[in-house]
């Protein structure tokens, strides 16, 4: 697949500024210059694509390979003795644990963070009060502290509360660190519902919590689809709140397993590249069916 | 008009504050807390176990003392440095080449966004692997074969800003692509009849046009050398040595290896005021805030 790509590179920019569509996009009357192939921009393009495509294509082939076709075969060319081993390798080494684990946190920090956001962001798009107003822009602050600078004092209060070492742990200062964007993501799609929807709604004698489920929810659904993307990215990539907040093996989250993975394979790195893909698939699959909403997901509140 | 009357009536009907509660109590005690105790923090010993001890400004004044800290926070500049270079050329081209809605562009793009779906641990365990001297894909190359990229101390730097470079560039990428997007083609239409080649409406037209977007990749990127470690902790451990322990790393060392989580709390505070104060000085410089009413009256 990666052959392939690379191969029909080289036409990709004439096939591009030469296309009828961009012609008719910049205005068809203009000179013959924009005929001219953009030279520059397909080198750059097809280097790039090299630098991002060989070390994928070596993961995926290099996790079928057979440990002796590892060490002996040159590592771009396709597996000699294509194996499934790894994969079971990696399932007998506690993987379903580390999996469970993810899925139960992406799925505990999604719905905290809907769950927060939704009303908060509603208040601050229909309450213009002082308080509420001053929670905002507090919260955009927010936007600008990183998590990692903060783990010492998050490890601190998770030891203090007696969470060390739970999902919860791990669960509660994600969730706490995706609400900034989230809020931000949603405060602006509900200000764009038209203030005539809300005043309707008010009319037939809805009171604020009838407002949010009948209006506020069904009109949220991108936004929601957007921050849960976004946060669920966070929670399922996650390293460092599970590195610094969890030890033991029934709490460990997929990275952190695959960290794991390479000081209990050793040498075996086909496992260990095997463990990394299988990480790799739900989130893939998920680009497969959603590439507009993942990528809209990953930056939530710095794109325009 | 008459549903406009009602707006003063519907005014009692509007959310409470208490809807905001949950969302402040969240991130009050997961976040604003933290930031708060980290610089209390930073004035206590503290091993992790028990309670912090208050120590007064002593953390402080070894942290002024430190040669250590003061190497890896010239490491740290250097990186950023470093990796800015090379990441905003090669995000910007690269996003504005994507903005394209050419099919064969969309397909390309689609696959320079993939690195993006990888975890910190994947991409770090990934290039280990790829970068082995050994057995990794370097090693039968012609060239390259002949380094080893994470073992050698003179180049180990430059390993890493790659590898860093490959891990973030994608997310560059697509904010340049969503902002390249907004740029109306008349602009570009306009430029080709007064004679403008396509290199000379790139600088004065798409990169003046992308300033906005220019500045928050690079406050996202300074902020983030202060700050983010994971990648450079799974794949060198900040050695060989110490040639590439960046500040924010000897930050988590001290504290979760060498259990000074009171003196590793004072460096904290530093990346985060320097961060802070930097990305400040990127928004003043670059006139941020006048370009920002500009939009607006646009």
């Amino acid at each position: 697949m990666t052959v392939a790509q690379t191969a029909t590179l080289p036409e990709a920019p004439t096939g591009a500024t030469a296309a009828p569509p961009v012609r008719r996009r910049r205005g068809g009357s203009t000179s013959g210059r924009r005929e001219r192939p953009n030279w520059l921009a397909g080198v750059l393009a097809t280097c790039w694509l090299v630098i991002v495509a060989v070390p994928l294509y070596y993961l995926v082939a290099a996790s079928f390979r057979t440990r002796q076709d590892y060490l002996s075969t040159s590592p771009l060319k396709p597996p000699t003795d294509p194996t499934i081993d790894n994969y079971v390798t990696v399932f007998e080494g506690g993987f379903l644990t580390y999996l469970t684990n993810n899925v139960i946190v992406t799925v505990a920090t999604v719905a905290i963070v809907v769950a927060v956001t939704v009303p908060a962001a509603y208040a601050v798009a229909r309450n213009a009060g002082p308080l509420v107003q001053r929670f905002f822009s507090i919260m955009l602050i927010g936007l600008a502290i990183p998590a990692q600078a903060t783990i010492i004092p998050v490890y601190l209060l998770i030891t203090q509360l007696r969470l060390y070492d739970t999902l919860l742990a791990i669960i509660l200062p994600t969730a706490a660190f995706a609400l900034p964007v989230a809020l931000l993501v949603m405060t602006n799609s509900l200000r764009d519902i038209p203030k005539e929807l809300y005043e309707a709604q008010t009319l037939d004698g809805a009171g604020p919590f009838g407002v949010l489920r009948n209006l506020v929810l069904p009109l949220a659904k991108p936004a929601i689809t957007t921050i849960s993307v976004f946060t669920a990215l966070n929670a399922w990539n996650g390293f460092l709140f599970p590195l610094v907040l969890t030890q033991s093996e029934s709490t460990r989250v997929l990275t952190l397993g695959l960290w794991d993975f390479q000081g209990q394979f050793g040498t075996n790195v086909p496992g260990l590249l095997a463990a990394v893909t299988l990480s790799v698939v739900p989130i893939f699959v998920l680009y497969l069916v959603g590439r507009r909403y993942l990528l809209s997901g990953l930056t939530a509140g710095f794109g325009k | 008009m008459s549903s406009r009357g009602s707006s003063t009536q519907t005014g009692q009907q509007r959310p409470s504050a208490w809807y905001a509660a949950p969302a402040v109590l969240f991130f009050g005690l997961f976040a604003v807390v933290p930031m708060l105790l980290v610089v209390y923090l930073s004035f206590t010993d503290w091993d992790g176990f028990g309670f912090p001890q208050p120590s007064g400004a002593g953390n402080w004044s070894r942290l002024a003392g430190d040669g250590e800290a003061r190497d890896a926070l010239v490491l740290t500049l250097v990186f950023m440095v470093l990796s800015w270079l090379v990441q905003t050329p090669v995000a910007l081209l690269i996003g504005v080449w994507a903005a394209g809605r050419q099919r064969n562009r969309a397909i390309l793009s689609s696959l320079f966004f993939l690195p993006l779906l990888l975890s910190t641990a994947a991409i770090a365990l990934l290039w280990r692997s790829v970068l082995d001297p050994n057995f990794g894909v370097t090693q039968s190359l012609p060239f390259l074969g002949q380094f080893n990229f994470l073992g050698d101390t003179s180049i180990v730097i430059y390993t890493v800003i790659f590898v860093i470079t490959w891990q973030y560039v994608p997310f560059h990428t697509l904010l340049y692509q969503a902002a390249a997007r907004t740029i109306p083609a008349s602009l570009y239409e306009a430029a080709t009849i007064d004679g403008a080649g396509r290199y000379k409406q790139f600088f004065q037209i798409t990169v003046p046009l992308l300033r906005y977007t220019i500045i928050t990749s690079t406050v996202l990127m300074v902020v983030g050398s202060f700050t983010t470690f994971d990648t450079v902790l799974i794949l060198t451990g900040g050695g060989p040595g110490t040639t590439t322990r960046i500040a924010p790393l000897y930050m988590y060392i001290t504290g979760f290896s060498a259990f000074e989580f009171g003196y590793a709390s004072a460096i904290a505070v530093l990346l985060l005021a320097l961060g802070a104060g930097l990305s400040l000085l990127v928004t003043k410089a670059t006139g941020f805030r006048d370009m920002n009413s500009q939009q607006e009256g646009a």
